[in-house]
């Protein structure tokens, strides 16, 4: 298995995409891009299985390493572990999805199709890459294209979101840059590096540790909407398009998430402990105020973004539980909540496509015209709100879990709140629900078509993504077990 | 009978009725009652031979049932003492509750071939319940807490579909919502329960947990009684939060609220939920972990005994007030729920000090038939008279003879008249509670009479009171069917030595009936009927003089004692108003007007800097020369 | 006795009048005059530090006929600039030519 492939389909399609000129091809090629994809990673995923059943346990796997640039030791270092091949599994589904989610743009189809790819391609050499500056590259390359697709495929307030979530998402990028360099020059000289795996095993010393630790995590935080740096999320996703929502929601949001267990966590795992405390309330507060401020949000967008930030502060939340349950339930909770959240925002853009109308009051009795939409909807409401059989319930339980291992009060105080979520979920989803999908019917929507095919294909992916979660948890348990525990080994380390 | 697969497929044709007319309802539209009964049929017969199994050849090894687990798989494990395992376990109440929730549900699949028949969604209503009856049956199998908490929430998630099933009636929408979230609200506390038991007992398994935490001085029941958090043990904490999620299912005071608003669904959904297997859920919760209760934590275990009274009197006198009679039917299931809920309340754990729990067991298992039936019957008269309200009908005794012989034999047997089964149960559950606490006995005995009085109004508004007018006629064959099956069962299901094969330690329980025992119940439950009789036998203005001499009394409890209107100041006022409008305010205000704040400083400024660059060269010769100066003086003084 | 300071004082007066006018008159054609100015007391400032310190060395006196031939040089560009100035704004008044702000 060469990870070179992996990265090379969705540049390849990207600029095949360039020197086409029906609209009609460019769809096609972007799908079939998207399902190679899709293939590829799943057969990484194999290829990885066997090679552990085999009895390897490296670090990394499939690895490749090129000098990049050699007077600053920067290498092209690439190579997978389980939990980023988890988090390539979830890319390859939100991508799928969001291609066919997009097929009927008619604005500049070329340029959109390319720019979601090239989101992809980033997106997939962040979560391989085994060198800071290069996980760094990718992460700017995974930036750019949403600023783009939201200022120019946007709609509302398109310019003053893609501002915002470019300034915010680039302060973030700054902090993460600062935070490398800090590692790169905290390192005595003649070991200095930028090679993750060896940085993992010569640690900084603690002085070190507690002013970097910090940067990184601020900064990969602001990507995953930590308390307060979260003020991008709503007005981001509300103006994107669909597939710019999902794919910001989906897969850049768990950037951050990643980064802060893979590099910040691994890197720093004392100043990890330093700050624990600081890091479990800012996400206490991220779930439960987020989720109360989705209560009374009037926007289905809005709502949903809303949610997100409570959702992810579940990610976050299990990453400062220190624990190795709570690392699984991070991981988890990056997948199940992409995978859901992806379901969501593409939900909302087929009733929008409709109605012409994100606000909740206005609408009503969908059910009845849509049945398709309306129930991925459902379904996408159920996972959010932690239904068992779909994957929300499987990543926060393990969270709550991994949290409640902790004995004094403030852990378990952290972890009641929240579990106090699942209670406000519960509410927004059902208020929403309620609204859209029953009652009796707004005459103006009474002769509304349901979805099209690609629509339908692109919800039938996400759902089967959460059911192979959600059903029989423990294949993607087991997958990201070694990463936790090789997190947790440099923790338990001094 | 036993194997694994026999009890697997119990819940497994279900799930696979579920999926088949979820998938393809529209091709199935015409053969989805028929596939969904056919189904439930099979679970039914597999379920009966696996019960005459367990219960007269392999379950009993030296006069002890057997907890037998034929499947246990691991389903995703937390860490190396806690993993979730999806498995089946039978023992005496588990496989009680496989013959109530297959019968039942069998029955009401039946039923609903012709009740439901010609609704567009059809197929749908099919599909949903299915998946109710896979997800009960799943949890009545549990071997694991959290798999019982797993089904517990699909159990949640399946009556919210079925009463939303008339999804564009806003009431329907607004009941399912609300039995959704105050379920979920409780079981909010299931989940924190769940969470502080498996620590300290250190799995999620129910055995090996309750094996943990009753053997006395394991380290485990020591941490977990020593461990305390605002005076009280964690394992009281524990057990108490469980007990709220079951609460919360079980609709016991004040959790209820849900219940009646329930009654939007469709009729043979409220008998098969929210009468017979659902809601005895909570039950059976406390049911399953019994040994804990009553060995480690005796005095929560008496709480509860009185949480389930208070449920029952409420219940009970709210009953006697509604007009829709669903609403009495749930306010009655509530009732007895409490009934059940306080036998548990005043058991104690083994021998003859296990009499509550055994009542308790068989109190659900007759208030499943009888109140099933009374539901059913209930269906048939709304599907007649098109009204869920008692002064749209009346004298239907002529019109629909077969619906009324069963309806009668269910309130005789809910009102407790020998030799109907709720006779048996009731008196065991009374003498449980004579034996242990005599003012819950006491409550008890006035519920019951009250049981009888707004169970009979309720037959007599029904079936007598006056002339009927419409033309209302006698259900179809397919929905008498069930009825007089119904009916038998609650008739001679009080029969059942069911001591013998119910017990809290599964060792057999003879109990005797003393007579003289059961002559004051008895006569509270004939003179409330007496009273139900003189009142509503005939129209008259007695009923309306006694309602407006009560007064504000009567208003109170029509009102259901106004605790739906305290939720909703508490919904709308604090959660709303308090905690989500600020929330949202200072997310707007605060913390995203400090995001703008920063923008539109930076810009402030950098409009202040960039009018020096102003394009006027004189100028920029100034600063120039400024400069040169100022980096003289700088260098030939300062420096 | 002339001394350097003398020619320094003239040196300085003169680098300052050019300043002055280089910073106050709107005609670009005095500006450049102006330049002018200040360029030649600074070619008075090599002839007399050659003069008076380093009689010896060429180099101030080099650096002097540098100067005017940049000075030319400059004039020359600075004149064509002017004139197409002129063309486009129909005045040589600086003021005028402020487009390259912000």
């Amino acid at each position: 298995m060469n990870l070179l492939y992996i990265l090379g389909i969705p540049l390849l399609t990207a600029l095949l995409l360039l020197v086409m000129r029906s609209p009609d091809w460019i769809r096609r090629t972007a799908l079939y891009g998207a399902l190679l994809q899709l293939g590829m990673v799943v057969w990484l995923f194999i290829a990885y299985q066997q090679q552990r059943t085999m009895g390897y346990a490296m670090a990394a796997f499939f690895e490749q390493n090129y000098a990049w640039f050699s007077v600053w030791n920067i290498h092209f270092h690439i190579g997978v572990d389980g939990m980023s091949i988890a988090m390539m599994l979830l890319t390859a589904f939100v991508v799928l999805a969001g291609v066919l989610v997009s097929w009927n743009v008619q604005r500049m189809v070329k340029e959109y199709y390319f720019l979601l790819l090239l989101l992809s391609f980033g997106a997939y050499g962040f979560f391989m890459s085994q060198d800071l500056l290069l996980l760094f590259f990718f992460l700017e390359i995974a930036v750019i294209p949403k600023y783009l697709l939201i200022a120019v495929w946007g709609s509302g307030n398109k310019n003053y979101s893609a501002n915002k979530l470019a300034l915010m998402l680039m302060g973030g990028s700054a902090l993460i840059f600062v935070g490398i360099l800090g590692i790169f020059y905290a390192t005595p000289a003649d070991q200095r590096s930028f090679d993750i795996l060896q940085l993992a095993n010569q640690q900084l010393g603690p002085g070190s540790q507690k002013i970097i630790y910090p940067l990184l995590f601020g900064g990969f935080g602001v990507f995953s909407a930590l308390f307060p740096f979260h003020t991008w999320v709503p007005d981001g996703h509300s103006s994107a398009p669909t597939a710019g929502s999902m794919f910001l929601a989906g897969i850049s949001m768990k950037l951050g998430g990643y980064g802060c267990l893979k590099v910040a966590t691994l890197l720093l795992p004392e100043g990890a402990k330093v700050y624990a405390d600081l890091v479990i309330a800012l996400s206490a507060i991220a779930i439960l105020y987020g989720a109360f401020a989705t209560l009374i949000q009037k926007d289905l967008k809005y709502m949903n973004a809303y949610s997100s930030i409570s959702h992810c502060g579940f990610v976050l939340l299990g990453i400062g539980m220190l624990t190795k349950t709570a690392f699984n339930g991070a991981v988890l909770q990056m997948v199940s909540h992409g995978l859901m959240t992806a379901l969501f925002f593409a939900v909302i853009g087929m009733i929008y496509e409709r109605t012409h109308t994100r606000t909740i009051a206005e609408m009503g009795g969908l059910l009845k015209v849509m049945p398709f939409a309306v129930t991925a909807l459902f379904i996408a409401g159920l996972a959010s709100l932690g239904l068992p059989g779909l994957s929300g319930f499987v990543a926060e339980m393990t969270v709550f879990v991994g949290g409640w291992e902790h004995q004094d009060i403030y852990h378990r105080a952290a972890t009641v709140i929240a579990c106090m979520s699942i209670v406000v979920t519960a509410v927004y989803i059902l208020r929403a629900i309620g609204q859209v999908a029953m009652g009796p019917i707004k005459e103006n929507f009474a002769s509304l078509q349901d979805v099209a095919w690609y629509e339908k294909m692109a919800a039938v992916v996400l759902i089967a993504g959460m059911l192979a979660m959600g059903l029989a948890p423990q294949w993607l348990n087991e997958l990201i077990q070694p990463s936790t525990q090789f997190i947790m080994d440099k923790l338990a380390a001094k | 009978m036993l194997s694994a697969t026999n009890i697997a497929l119990i819940p497994l044709l279900p799930l696979l009725g579920f999926v088949l007319l979820s998938l393809f309802g529209k091709q199935l539209k015409p053969f989805a009652g028929v596939l969904a009964t056919v189904l439930i049929l099979v679970s039914a017969v597999l379920t009966g031979g696996a019960a005459w199994t367990y219960f007269f050849a392999n379950g009993r090894v030296n006069d002890v049932y057997q907890t037998i687990i034929p499947l246990n798989i691991e389903w995703l494990r937390f860490n190396d003492q806690l993993s979730i395992q999806m498995g089946l376990l039978l023992d005496p109440i588990s496989v009680m509750m496989l013959v109530v929730v297959t019968l039942i549900s069998l029955m009401v699949h039946i039923y609903s071939n012709s009740y439901m028949h010609g609704e567009k969604r059809f197929a749908t209503y099919f599909a949903y319940l299915q998946l109710f009856t896979f997800s009960m049956l799943g949890l009545v199998l549990a071997t694991n807490i959290f798999q019982t908490y797993f089904f517990w929430e699909l159990v949640g998630v399946s009556s919210f579909l079925l009463i939303g099933y008339y999804y564009d009636k806003p009431s329907a929408v607004a009941a399912s919502k609300k039995a959704f979230i105050v379920t979920r609200f409780a079981d909010l506390g299931f989940l924190i329960g769940i969470l502080v038991l498996s620590f300290y007992g250190g799995s999620l398994d129910f055995q090996t947990l309750i094996q943990q935490l009753t053997t006395p001085h394991t380290p485990a029941l020591d941490a977990a009684n020593k461990a305390s958090f605002l005076g009280v043990s964690a394992l009281t904490w524990g057990l108490s939060l469980v007990f709220i999620g079951g609460a919360g299912k079980s609709a016991l005071f004040p959790l209820h609220i849900w219940l009646p608003d329930a009654m939007e669904g469709p009729t043979p959904v409220s008998a098969l939920i929210h009468a017979a297997t659902m809601v005895v859920a909570g039950v059976y919760l406390v049911a399953r972990l019994f040994p804990i209760y009553a060995i480690s934590a005796p005095e929560l275990l008496a709480a509860i005994g009185w949480v389930g009274a208070i449920s029952a009197v409420i219940a009970a006198l709210i009953a006697c007030t509604q007009t829709d009679i669903k609403r009495v039917l749930a306010y009655s299931t509530m009732s007895q729920i409490g009934y059940m809920m306080f036998a548990l309340g005043v058991s104690g754990y083994g021998g003859e000090a296990g009499l509550g729990f055994t009542a308790s067991m068989f109190h659900l298992f007759t208030h499943a038939l009888f109140k099933a039936l009374l539901f059913l019957g209930a269906g048939a008269v709304i599907h007649a008279v098109h009204s869920n309200e008692m002064h749209d009908m009346g004298g239907l005794r002529k019109q629909m003879p077969i619906t009324h012989i069963s309806f009668l034999i269910a309130c005789l047997a809910i009102a407790g008249v020998p030799p109907l089964s709720g006779f048996f149960s009731k008196e065991e559950i009374l003498l449980a509670a004579y034996q242990n606490n005599t003012p819950i006995y006491w409550i008890a005995l006035i519920t019951s009479g009250l049981t009888a009085f707004y169970m009979f109004r309720l037959y007599f508004r029904i079936f007598w009171n006056k002339p009927h007018t419409g033309h209302a006629h006698e259900a179809s064959a397919i929905m008498w069917l069930p009825l007089v099956l119904l009916a038998v069962g609650a008739a001679f299901a009080g029969l059942i030595p069911f001591g013998e094969l119910v017990s809290s330690d599964g060792k057999a329980l003879h109990s005797e009936l003393h007579l003289s025992f059961s002559i004051a119940p008895v006569a509270l439950g004939v003179f409330g009927i007496l009273i139900a009789a003189w009142l509503y036998g005939k129209q008259n203005a007695k009923p309306a003089s006694i309602q407006s001499s009560l007064g504000g009394l009567f208003q109170a409890v029509y009102h259901k004692l106004y605790i739906d209107e305290l939720y909703l100041f508490l919904t709308k006022s604090v959660v709303f108003a308090l905690i989500a409008k600020p929330a949202a305010w200072i997310d707007q205000h605060i913390i995203n007007a400090a995001v703008n704040g920063s923008a539109s400083i930076t810009q402030k400024i950098s409009s202040n800097i960039k009018t020096w660059q102003s394009g006027k060269v004189q100028e920029y010769g100034l600063y120039f020369l400024g400069g040169v100066i100022g980096l003289a003086v700088l260098v030939l003084y300062i420096w | 006795m002339i001394g350097l300071e003398h020619i320094l004082f003239i040196s300085t007066a003169l680098f300052f009048l050019g300043i002055y006018g280089f910073l106050t008159r709107r005609n670009l054609i005095t500006m450049l005059m102006s330049v002018e100015l200040v360029l030649n007391s600074v070619n008075l400032n090599f002839i007399a530090f050659h003069k008076y310190l380093w009689p010896s060395g060429m180099d101030g006196v080099f650096f002097t006929v540098f100067v005017i031939a940049i000075a030319a040089a400059e004039a020359a560009v600075a004149i064509a600039i002017i004139i197409n100035l002129y063309k486009t704004h129909r005045s040589i008044l600086v003021d005028t030519a402020e487009e390259l702000k912000y």
